[in-house]
């Protein structure tokens, strides 16, 4: 053999792997959006019927049902509460820390990398509590509290990172031109870090509208979000596959979108803190 | 006089609100489930109004005589250690086919990090779903190549095993995607230099590649472990913690002694534990940043 074809046929077995790992990958995912298009009787069928004509009846059932509107209103809700929540306060925090270079910044530093690694499930038990005693518990406003601390870490780190990058002059000329701290931070750096705060904002939506355990802990019936309310299907109503899968595929739903948008945005958030730049 | 008072005044002011909800909403209530953990405290004293009672060690001691308690800890240890391990390799193996450079390597990305971002508990149904024993469609497959179904949930030998293949199939990409970053940041004078000298492909992997990332593998190990510690979602969804106590973790523990045992002050004190252990990783991770910081 030729190192000439020897190398094309590397080749060709390096791009079957690749494949191999992206059907691996994907097919799960194809799996729930498929089974929750398909016909009452054929989601179960075995063998499995790869061809089939997708009908929206399972959607149909979901969405005509007044709890599901309920369960999805409250986490439009506190996804968006919470995110507007976190990045606007993360913001004004991380500029606060770049710009004034005040000493203890180094702790903070350190100390939001510690914060990033508290467990959802270890803040169950004593926000439960404290949700009790100051009224909190089983509102929407209380689960937004908690997503918007939960992030702010995460958040101050990402933008940080973005407002280093900004030139100090700007706000010198800003500052000489009788610009208040407030002018300079709303009308010249939010601006300019607009793709820092766009990964901020993913990503604590993502949490919020992810989160499982406080939101199962801190809501009730009126107040829970989807993902526990899709739980609850499990054991309610036996298992109706075709509905569960089409609420799974809707929570899905913003996670599809953000990942074919803002791919970049995505990868520089997940490797944040592990890789540099 | 006054603008030095406004100098440190104003910076303050903007990270008043941040240092506010970190406080009140995270620190605070870790410090209050701290103490919680040195008082015997059930949800019937909670809703009757009555004070917890000082135990001190007392709810320590109980766990680490409680045979489910150990039994989490081993399911844990053999968990994190299963997902981390595996997600290590294959992420590794994933970012070495790609490094190269392939035709489509940014579709390839993108459609790898849809898994990462998809909810834990979505990520729960499907895997139940695949693994059902009768519709499932794993044992359809496993029945197509002549194999015996397994029991895949529903055996003690095989749901921990199960638990891991879910959480490797959603957190290889993550750890695929911070090796390829770093495979990428390797100089490539560095592996030409290799090529000149006559080295072969596993020469220059172990000898140059993998120790030139191993900062980077580690932390991407740092990560993996810390997260799987806490995870706990997929699991509830999956089993429930069963069969029996087999894939019961000890964050998923935690939540059943809270919520079902009503064991308030029991649970802060597997709070704690959770939390010493999580602290003794990230410490790593934030010296090591502090560090690069610096530079």
């Amino acid at each position: 053999m030729t190192s000439k074809t020897r190398k094309q046929l590397l080749t060709a077995l390096r791009y079957l792997a690749i494949i191999a790992g992206a059907i691996v990958v994907l097919f799960p995912i194809y799996l729930m959006v498929t089974t929750s298009l398909k016909p009452r009787v054929a989601a179960f069928a075995i063998p499995p019927q790869w061809f089939f004509v997708p009908t929206l009846s399972s959607y149909a059932t979901v969405l005509f049902d007044d709890n599901f509107l309920r369960f999805f209103m409250n986490s439009v809700q506190v996804a968006l509460g919470a995110t507007f929540g976190s990045v606007l306060i993360a913001a004004l925090a991380a500029y606060g820390i770049v710009r004034f270079r005040f000493r203890g910044s180094q702790v903070f530093v350190g100390g939001t990398l510690v914060l990033k690694m508290i467990p959802e499930v270890i803040l169950v038990v004593p926000v439960f509590l404290l949700w009790n005693a100051f009224g909190l518990i089983n509102t929407r406003i209380g689960l937004i509290m908690v997503y918007v601390a939960l992030n702010l870490a995460f958040n101050i780190w990402i933008i940080r990172a973005f407002m280093m990058e900004v030139p100090r002059e700007l706000e010198q000329s800003a500052e000489i031109d009788g610009c208040s701290e407030l002018t300079i931070f709303g009308r010249i750096i939010l601006p300019l870090i607009a793709p820092g705060l766009s990964v901020a904002a993913i990503f604590t939506f993502r949490l919020a509208w992810n989160e499982f355990v406080l939101s199962l802990a801190l809501t009730n019936r009126f107040t829970r979000t989807l993902p526990v309310a899709v739980s609850m299907y499990i054991t309610d109503v036996g298992v109706q596959w075709g509905p569960i899968t089409a609420i799974a595929t809707i929570i899905a739903l913003p996670a599809f979108i953000f990942t074919f948008l803002a791919a970049r945005s995505l990868i520089s958030g997940l490797t944040a803190g592990a890789v540099k730049g | 006089m006054a603008t030095t008072l406004r100098k440190t005044v104003t910076p303050g002011l903007f990270i008043l609100p941040a240092l506010a909800c970190i406080l009140l909403i995270l620190i605070f209530p870790v410090l209050s489930g701290v103490r919680l953990s040195f008082f015997e405290y059930a949800m019937r004293d909670f809703a009757t109004g009555d004070d917890p009672v000082f135990i001190g060690l007392d709810n320590f001691r109980i766990l680490f005589g409680s045979a489910n308690f150990r039994a989490s800890i081993r399911v844990t240890l053999v968990f994190v250690s299963g997902v981390v391990v595996f997600e290590l390799l294959l992420g590794l193996i994933l970012a070495l086919l790609m490094e190269g450079g392939i035709k489509g390597l940014r579709l390839f990305r993108t459609l790898f990090i849809l898994p990462i971002m998809i909810a834990p508990v979505v990520v729960g149904l499907i895997w139940r779903f695949m693994y059902h024993p009768s519709f499932g469609i794993l044992n359809y497959f496993l029945a197509r190549l002549g194999l015996d179904p397994i029991p895949w949930l529903h055996s003690t030998e095989w749901a921990l095993r199960s638990v891991i293949i879910a959480d490797v199939w959603q957190w290889t990409p993550f750890v695929f995607l911070i090796l390829l970053a770093g495979l990428q940041g390797v100089p490539k004078d560095l592996i030409e230099a290799g090529i000149v000298d006559g080295c072969s492909y596993l020469q220059n992997l172990f000898f140059v590649k993998l120790p030139a990332i191993a900062s980077i593998i580690a932390v991407a190990a740092i990560l993996r472990l810390i997260d799987a510690f806490r995870s706990l979602v997929v699991i509830y969804v999956m089993t429930y913690g069963g069969p029996g106590v087999s894939t019961e973790v000890m964050s998923l523990h935690l939540y059943k002694t809270a919520f079902m045992a009503q064991r308030l002050g029991r649970a802060s004190a597997i709070a704690v534990i959770l939390l010493a252990i999580l602290l003794l990783f990230s410490s790593v991770l934030v010296v090591r940043t502090l560090r690069t910081e610096r530079k």
